[in-house]
C-alpha cells in the first residue's frame, strides 16, 4: 500500500501552516500523528497533494490546568493524557477513555486534537467532549474562535471546522461526581461497537445532573440531552435508568456494518449506557 | 579405561527425542536476522504489482495500459493478451481445475488480477496500477452456492461446451455449469437405511464460514532469470517448494534442473502458501521479459481478499442412535463453495480432502459423506488452514452432531461420547468411510481429561448459575465446550495420495562430516514448526551423533531431496519417518564400521546412546564420532569410504493422533461478550519428540481456533464484496483477548512410524475450534439452543441469546 | 513523482542522511534503504505490530509513518538493543521460553516489549498484555511470549539490584 505522491511540509509557526492552506486551498491538509490519515492515504481513500505536518508548531502540546477547567493543546497524545497523573486527578474520565482507544503504539502517536477534528464518527474523543462540555479552540487566518463540542459535529468528517482553520486546543470545564466510559468493542485496536461517556452528580441523595454522550452510533456523536435530563431528580431506580436509556435510543441512528445489526446496536447502546450511569453513580 | 560420563550424561548431551531442547532459530530472529522473501534484494531488481478488479463479477470490455506505461519508472504492463501467446494466461490449479493467471475477458471475484505492472520500484508501480484503465461491464453476481447451483448464470464459460453440455470435470461429472464435482464415501443405501429404521435420529444443518489463515507474513516471490545460463531461481512463500519447481517447469517449459525455487524463512504459512499463485507466474514472466529480478509482495488486503481462503462448507447431517445412546449410523451432505475456481489444496484423489473422516472418534458402524463442490463469485482456494485437507470441518461436524444428539437424547454428552467411542483393543480399527486408525486410547485421554477440570462440580456450577439466572441475580451464563478429536495426517501413502500426480512422500538426506558433525537435508520447510530443532533430535537418537552438532536444511530445490512440503502436519509423520529412516541406514553402516574396529562380527556389537559397543563388553566401544572420522580416513575392506544416506519414505498409512479439550466459559447475554475462563488441552501425538515445541504449537492452534470460532471470517455482501479485508474487521485476537491455556498429554505411539511420532500442529485447531462453539452452545442448551452456526462474534451471541427470548 | 526531501535519522545509534520522496514510509526507509530488515510489514493500517520501533521514546508502528515525518529523531529497531556479542535480555528470554515460531513478529514484540519493560519495569500479566497488546503473533498464542517478557523483567530488575 503506498499513497500517492504529495508535498509535505514541517511549518515551523502557524502562520506559516496558514500560508500553506491559503496557497493549496483544499488540497492541503494538516497531520498531527497521522494515525488516521496515513492509512487511509496508504489505502489511496484520501488524496491529500499537500501535507502539512503541525508536529514543529508549538504550543499545542501542554496541559494547562486551573481552578474551574482544563486545557489541552490539540498536539497532547492519548498517551500523554495516560501518564498526566495532575490531569488524571482532576479529569479521571479522560484516562479512563484514552485506554480504551487503539492499542499502545497508536496512542503515543494519536493525539487530541486529531482525534476531535477528523470527524470520524468511530473516534471516542468527540463523545466524551461533548458529555463534559468542552470548548474546541479554532484558529484561522483571522483569528481564534471557540466552538462548542456539542455544535461542533455535522456529518460523519464534517464539522463546524473551516478548511482554512486548525484545532489547536480543547477547554473542559471541571466536572464534580462521577463519570465513567464505558465502551465495548470486538477486540483492541476495534472501533466502538457502542460508547457511552457519562458525568453526574448527586445531591442529597439523588442526581442534580448528568451529562451523556454516545459514540459510534450515528454519524456523528451523540449528545443525548434528554438521556441525562431522565436522570436529574431521581435516585437512579430502575425506571429512571429505563427512562434514560430509551431517551438515547431516541437520539442514536446506528448503522449495520460487520460489528452487527442495528436492533444488535441499539440493545448493546443500552446496555452499555446503563453501565456507564451504574459506574459513575457508583463514584459520586 | 572407565567412561569419564555417565550414560545419562551422555543421553543428555545428544540432546535428542522426548527433550525440550531449545530451538536453533531463534538466534537469527529475536536479532532480526531473519532471511524472508521480502528481506532479498538483488541488483537491478524491479517491482510488480496488480490491477486488480473491483468487482465479484464483470466481463471485460477493455484494458488501456497507454498512461500507465507514461508513468516514470513503469517499464511494462503485461495483459492475459500478452501471456497468452507463452499459454500462461490461465496455470493449472492443484485441484485439476485451471484460473486465470490475468483475467481472461472476465473477472469472477473481487480482487481478481486483471494486469500485471512491473516498475522499478514499489512507488511507481503503485503509480502505475491507478493509471490503467479497465472497462468493465458488471454481471450478476452469485455469492450463494446454492443460488448458483440454480442460476442460468454461466460463471465458468470455459467449462461449458459449444453445444451447450456439461463436460465432465476433474473429478467427474457435473450436475450443472456452475457445479464442480460430486464426491463420497461409504455406503448410500443402507445408511440411508440404518437411519430411516432408528431409535432416535437427530438432524441438523450447518454452515462452516468462510475464513483466511491469514500468516502475518503474506504472499510474495522474487524471480529471477539468468540468461546467460538459462536458469530461472524464484525464492517465495512456498510451503511445497519443490512441488512449485515441478507445476513451474510443466507450464513454462523451462527444463526442471534449470529452475531453482528457494523457501527461504517464512513468516507463518498455516495453508495459506500452499498453492500458486499468479503473482508468482507474472514474476516469472516479467523477470523473463525483462531479464532483471523481479519481485511480488502482496499486501495484507490483497491476501485476505484474493489468496487461498479456508472452510466455507454448508453441512447437513443425519445421525441415528439406539435409545441408550449407541450411535448406529451417520449421514452427511456438503456443499462446498470453492470461489471463482477450484484452487482447493487436496490430494488428487480427494476433493473434498479427508472430511471422510467425519465420523470422528467414534465407532459408528455405518455411515455415508457426499460433497458437492460449487463454482461462485468469490476468491479461490479451500486450503486446510492448520489442519489436514478438511479435517477441521470433518471434527466440527461430528462434534456438533454429537451435541445435536445429546439433546435429541437428552443425554450428557461426556457421556454420549464415552460410550461410543472406538476401545482400545478395536485398534488397527477401520471407519466405515474408509480410513484405517492406526491407534489411539480413547477412553483413557477422557476420563483424564473430564478428571483434571471436575467435569462433575462444572455441570453442577452451570446448573447453579442457570437458576440465578432465571432467578433473576446474574446476565452472565456458564457454558462448557467438549471436544474429542481424532486427526488424520501425514499425506500420505503414495497409492492413495498425490496431488497433481506427485506422490505425497518425503525425504531426507543426511552427509556425517568427518569429525562426527553433520547436515540433513529435507524435502518439507519449516514456517515457524522449529524443523532446524526437532529434526536434529530425531537423528540425534539415531545416529547418535549431538543435535548442537547437526545442521538440519530445508526449502532450496537445489540442494534439499524432493519432497512434498510442510502443509497438513505431514512433516513429523512423513519427513521426520523418512529422517529416522536415513539415520538407521547411516547406523547400519556404522555398525559394519565399529565391527570392523573393535574386531568383532557386525552382530558382536550394538548401539548405545552414542556408541557401539561390543555386546557383553560396554567397555570396548568406538564412539559414532570414532566411526565417522574412520568412515572417511580408514580403508575398511569391503565397505566404500564415506558416511551418508538418503531416505525416500512412502508411508504404509496415515497417523491419527488425538485430544480431549474442555473450555469453560462466561457469556454476557446482553452484549455478547465472551470470557473464556478456563482451557485445557489434552493432546495425543504419539511419541514426543520436543515437549517445549508441542505446547508452543497447542498453544497458537487454540488461538487459532479461538479466533474462528469467535469471529474471524472472510465475509462477502449480495455485491461480492469482500467486507473484511483489513485488520480491523478480519479478527486476529491480541495478547489481551486470550487466555493461558493448560497443556496435558497422553502417549500412544503410531505403531507404523518409526519412531512413533504421529504430529501434533494442527490438532489444538481441529480440536479446538469445536471446544470454543461448544462452548458458547452449551451455555444456551438449558434454552433451547440446538445448533447455532459461528462464528460467535458478540452480535451472533446476542442473536441467539435474542431468538431464545433471553432479553426483555 | 514530488520534490525529494533531505531526511536526517539517527538508526542505532548512527546517522543517516538522504534524499527522499515524501511519501516514503519509515517501514521501507529502513528495510529498503539501510537494510536494516528485522522490522516487518504484516497488516499496513497499523494493527499488527510487525513494523514496531522505538522512536524518541515512544514505540511507534513504522508503517504509519513517513520518513520526512521521523526527519531528525532517534530510531532504535530491534538490532540496536542487543547482538551476536551481548544479546539483550529479552531476545535471551524469547529463546530460552519459547516465545516465538515462524519469527516474523519477534523483532516488533521484543522492541515494543523493550519500551514496555522501560515503562513498567516489573509488569503483572495483565500489564503485559494489555502493554502489548498492539502486536499480533499468529503463531505462539501469547502464552510464551507473556512468559519470555515476565523472564527477562525479573533478569533485569535482577541485574539491576546486583548493581546498586
Amino acid at each position: 500500500m503506498i499513497p500517492a505522491a504529495f508535498e509535505y511540509y514541517r511549518p515551523q509557526d502557524m502562520a506559516g501552516v496558514f500560508a500553506i492552506l491559503q496557497e493549496h486551498g483544499d488540497d492541503a491538509r494538516v497531520m498531527a500523528g497521522g494515525h488516521s490519515l496515513i492509512p487511509m492515504m496508504k489505502l489511496r481513500m484520501a488524496d491529500v497533494p499537500h501535507l502539512i505536518d503541525l508536529q514543529d508548531v508549538g504550543g499545542m502540546s501542554d496541559v494547562t490546568i486551573v481552578s474551574h477547567e482544563v486545557r489541552i493543546g490539540a498536539m497532547v497524545t492519548q498517551a500523554d493524557i495516560i501518564d498526566n497523573t495532575e490531569l488524571t486527578a482532576v479529569v479521571p474520565i479522560l484516562r479512563e477513555a484514552a485506554l480504551q482507544i487503539a492499542d499502545p503504539q497508536v496512542r503515543y502517536m494519536g493525539t487530541v486534537g486529531g482525534n476531535i477534528a477528523n470527524g470520524d464518527p468511530g473516534n471516542d474523543m468527540p463523545g466524551l467532549m461533548q458529555c463534559m462540555d468542552a470548548t474546541f479552540t479554532l484558529v484561522g487566518p483571522n483569528g481564534e474562535r471557540g466552538v462548542q463540542a456539542r455544535d461542533f459535529y455535522e456529518a460523519a468528517y464534517i464539522t463546524a471546522r473551516e478548511d482554512d482553520e486548525i484545532l489547536t486546543a480543547v477547554t473542559i470545564p471541571l466536572h464534580s461526581g462521577g463519570y465513567a466510559y464505558e465502551k465495548q468493542k470486538r477486540k483492541i485496536g476495534d472501533y466502538a461497537t457502542a460508547a457511552a461517556a457519562v458525568q453526574i452528580t448527586k445531591d442529597n441523595g439523588s442526581c442534580a445532573s448528568a451529562a451523556i454522550a454516545m459514540t459510534n452510533l450515528s454519524d456523528t456523536p451523540v449528545y443525548s440531552e434528554a438521556a441525562g435530563v431522565a436522570l436529574v431528580g431521581g435516585t437512579l431506580d430502575d425506571t429512571s435508568l429505563k427512562a434514560s436509556v430509551a431517551a438515547m435510543l431516541n437520539d442514536i441512528d446506528p448503522t449495520e456494518d460487520n460489528r452487527g445489526p442495528i436492533a444488535f446496536k441499539k440493545h448493546v447502546a443500552g446496555v452499555i449506557l446503563r453501565r456507564a450511569i451504574e459506574r459513575a453513580w457508583s463514584r459520586t | 579405561m572407565k567412561d569419564e560420563v555417565t550414560r545419562e550424561e551422555r543421553i543428555d548431551n545428544l540432546k535428542g527425542m522426548g527433550c525440550s531442547r531449545k530451538r536453533v532459530e531463534d538466534a537469527r530472529f529475536t536479532q532480526g536476522k531473519g532471511n524472508y522473501v521480502d528481506d532479498i534484494k538483488l541488483d537491478g531488481m524491479l517491482f510488480g504489482d496488480f490491477v486488480r478488479s473491483p468487482y465479484a463479477h464483470a466481463r471485460i470490455k477493455s484494458i488501456d495500459t497507454a498512461a500507465a506505461l507514461k508513468v516514470p519508472g513503469v517499464l511494462a504492463v503485461l495483459t492475459a493478451a500478452d501471456l497468452e501467446p507463452l499459454g500462461l494466461h490461465w496455470m493449472p490449479t492443484l485441484a485439476g481445475d485451471k484460473q486465470m493467471v490475468l483475467a481472461d475477458g472476465k473477472v469472477l471475484f473481487q480482487g481478481q488480477e486483471v494486469a500485471y505492472v512491473v516498475a522499478e520500484d514499489r512507488y511507481a508501480a503503485a503509480d502505475g496500477i491507478e493509471a490503467v484503465e479497465v472497462d468493465y461491464e458488471e454481471l450478476t453476481v452469485l455469492v450463494n452456492p446454492f443460488e448458483s447451483l440454480q442460476s442460468d448464470i454461466i460463471l465458468r464459460e470455459d467449462l461449458v461446451a459449444e453445444d451447450g453440455s456439461i463436460p465432465a470435470g476433474a473429478h467427474g461429472p457435473r450436475k450443472h455449469h456452475n457445479h464442480i464435482f460430486t464426491w463420497d464415501a461409504g455406503d448410500k443405501l443402507p445408511t440411508e437405511e440404518v437411519i430411516a429404521n432408528a431409535e432416535v435420529v437427530a438432524e441438523e444443518s450447518m454452515y462452516y464460514h468462510r475464513t483466511h489463515p491469514c500468516p502475518l507474513e503474506t504472499c510474495g516471490c522474487v524471480a529471477s532469470m539468468d540468461k546467460v545460463n538459462g536458469k530461472l531461481t524464484l525464492w517465495g512463500t512456498f510451503q511445497a517448494p519443490h512441488a512449485i519447481r515441478t507445476v513451474v517447469s510443466l507450464i513454462s517449459g523451462i527444463e526442471e534442473h534449470n529452475i531453482r525455487v528457494v523457501s527461504p524463512d517464512i513468516g507463518g504459512g498455516f495453508g495459506n502458501k500452499v498453492g500458486a499463485y499468479p503473482g508468482y507466474v507474472c514474476s516469472v514472466v516479467a523477470s523473463i521479459v525483462t531479464g532483471k529480478p523481479v519481485k511480488w509482495i502482496e499486501d495484507r488486503m490483497d491476501n485476505l481478499m484474493t489468496t487461498a481462503f479456508a472452510r466455507d462448507y454448508h453441512m447437513t447431517g443425519k445421525i441415528s442412535a439406539t435409545k441408550d445412546g449407541k450411535i448406529t449410523g451417520l449421514k452427511c451432505h456438503v456443499t462446498a463453495d470453492h470461489g471463482g475456481f477450484d484452487a482447493c489444496a487436496d490430494p488428487t484423489k480427494f476433493p473434498a480432502g479427508f472430511m471422510n473422516i467425519c465420523t470422528g472418534s467414534y465407532d459408528i458402524p455405518t455411515a455415508y459423506l457426499e460433497v458437492d463442490g460449487v463454482y461462485t463469485n468469490k476468491a479461490p482456494g479451500g486450503v486446510s488452514y492448520r489442519c489436514s485437507f478438511r479435517v477441521t470441518e470433518a471434527v466440527y461436524f461430528i462434534e456438533r452432531m454429537i451435541e445435536v444428539l445429546a439433546i435429541e437424547l437428552n443425554m450428557d454428552s461426556a457421556e454420549l461420547r464415552r460410550i461410543n467411542f472406538i476401545k482400545k483393543e478395536q485398534f488397527p480399527y477401520t471407519a466405515a468411510l474408509g480410513w484405517e486408525y492406526d491407534s489411539g486410547d480413547y477412553h483413557t485421554a477422557w476420563d483424564k481429561a473430564l478428571k483434571t477440570v471436575d467435569y462433575d462440580g462444572l455441570r453442577a456450577e452451570q446448573t447453579k448459575r442457570v437458576e440465578d439466572f432465571k432467578a433473576g441475580k446474574t446476565r452472565t451464563l456458564m457454558g462448557i465446550g467438549l471436544s474429542f478429536f481424532t486427526e488424520i495426517v501425514g499425506a500420505g501413502p503414495v497409492k492413495n495420495c498425490d496431488i497433481l500426480g506427485l506422490g505425497m512422500f518425503d525425504s531426507c538426506e543426511i552427509r556425517i562430516h568427518p569429525t562426527g558433525s553433520a547436515i540433513a537435508r529435507l524435502g518439507t520447510i519449516s514456517q515457524g514448526q522449529g524443523h532446524a530443532t526437532t529434526f536434529a533430535q530425531i537423528l540425534a537418537s539415531e545416529i547418535g551423533l549431538p543435535a548442537d552438532s547437526i545442521t538440519v536444511e530445508e526449502g532450496d530445490t537445489d540442494t534439499a531431496p524432493y519432497g512434498l512440503g510442510t502443509y497438513g502436519s505431514r512433516s513429523t509423520p512423513v519427513a521426520g519417518a523418512a529422517t529416522a529412516m536415513a539415520g538407521r541406514k547411516i547406523r547400519a553402516k556404522a555398525q559394519m564400521i565399529a565391527a570392523y574396529l573393535l574386531e568383532v562380527h557386525d552382530n558382536d556389537v550394538e548401539f548405545d546412546v552414542d556408541r557401539f559397543i561390543v555386546k557383553g563388553a560396554p567397555e570396548k566401544f568406538k564412539t559414532m564420532k570414532e566411526i565417522a572420522f574412520a568412515a572417511y580416513n580408514q580403508a575398511i575392506p569391503g565397505i566404500e569410504p564415506g558416511l551418508e544416506a538418503v531416505s525416500y519414505y512412502d508411508p504404509p498409512n496415515m497417523t491419527y493422533p488425538f485430544g480431549a479439550y474442555v473450555c469453560v466459559m462466561d457469556i454476557d447475554v446482553d452484549t455478547g461478550v465472551t470470557e473464556i475462563r478456563r482451557f485445557y488441552a489434552l493432546d495425543d501425538c504419539g511419541t514426543r519428540i520436543n515437549p517445549m515445541i508441542i505446547e508452543g504449537q497447542v498453544h497458537g492452534g487454540l488461538t487459532e481456533a479461538l479466533a474462528v470460532a469467535l469471529g474471524q471470517e472472510i465475509a462477502y455482501d449480495d455485491m461480492g464484496n469482500c467486507k473484511t479485508g483489513t485488520l480491523m474487521d478480519f479478527f486476529l485476537p491480541t495478547a489481551w483477548e486470550v487466555p493461558n491455556y493448560e497443556t496435558d498429554f497422553t502417549v500412544t505411539p503410531s505403531p507404523h512410524h518409526p519412531i512413533g511420532a504421529k504430529g501434533v500442529g494442527e490438532s489444538p485447531h481441529v480440536g479446538g475450534v469445536p471446544c470454543f462453539s461448544n462452548a458458547v452452545q452449551d451455555a444456551f442448551r438449558p434454552f433451547g439452543n440446538r445448533h447455532t452456526n459461528m462464528p460467535h462474534d458478540h452480535w451472533r451471541i446476542w442473536k441467539m441469546a435474542n431468538e431464545l427470548g433471553l432479553h426483555d | 513523482m514530488s520534490n525529494k526531501m533531505h531526511i536526517k535519522l539517527n538508526v542505532n545509534g548512527k546517522d543517516e542522511e538522504f534524499l527522499a520522496e515524501p511519501r516514503e514510509l519509515l517501514i521501507y526507509t529502513l528495510r529498503e534503504r539501510l537494510n536494516i530488515t528485522g522490522p516487518h510489514i504484516g497488516c499496513e493500517t497499523s494493527h499488527c505490530g510487525a513494523c514496531t520501533v522505538t522512536i524518541d521514546g515512544k514505540s511507534v508502528k513504522s508503517c504509519t509513518m513517513f520518513a520526512a515525518q521521523a526527519s531528525g529523531k532517534s530510531v532504535t529497531t530491534v538490532e540496536g538493543i542487543g547482538g551476536p556479542d551481548a544479546l539483550h535480555p529479552l531476545q535471551e528470554a524469547f529463546k530460552e521460553h519459547h516465545g516465538l515460531q515462524c519469527g516474523y513478529c519477534t523483532p516488533g514484540m521484543i522492541i515494543r516489549a523493550q519500551k514496555l519493560l522501560e515503562e513498567i519495569p516489573n509488569p503483572s500479566e495483565e500489564e503485559i498484555r494489555f502493554g502489548m497488546s498492539g502486536n499480533i503473533c499468529r503463531c505462539t498464542g501469547y502464552q510464551n511470549i507473556v512468559k519470555s517478557i515476565q523472564a527477562a523483567a525479573a533478569e533485569m530488575n535482577a541485574a539491576k539490584e546486583a548493581a546498586e
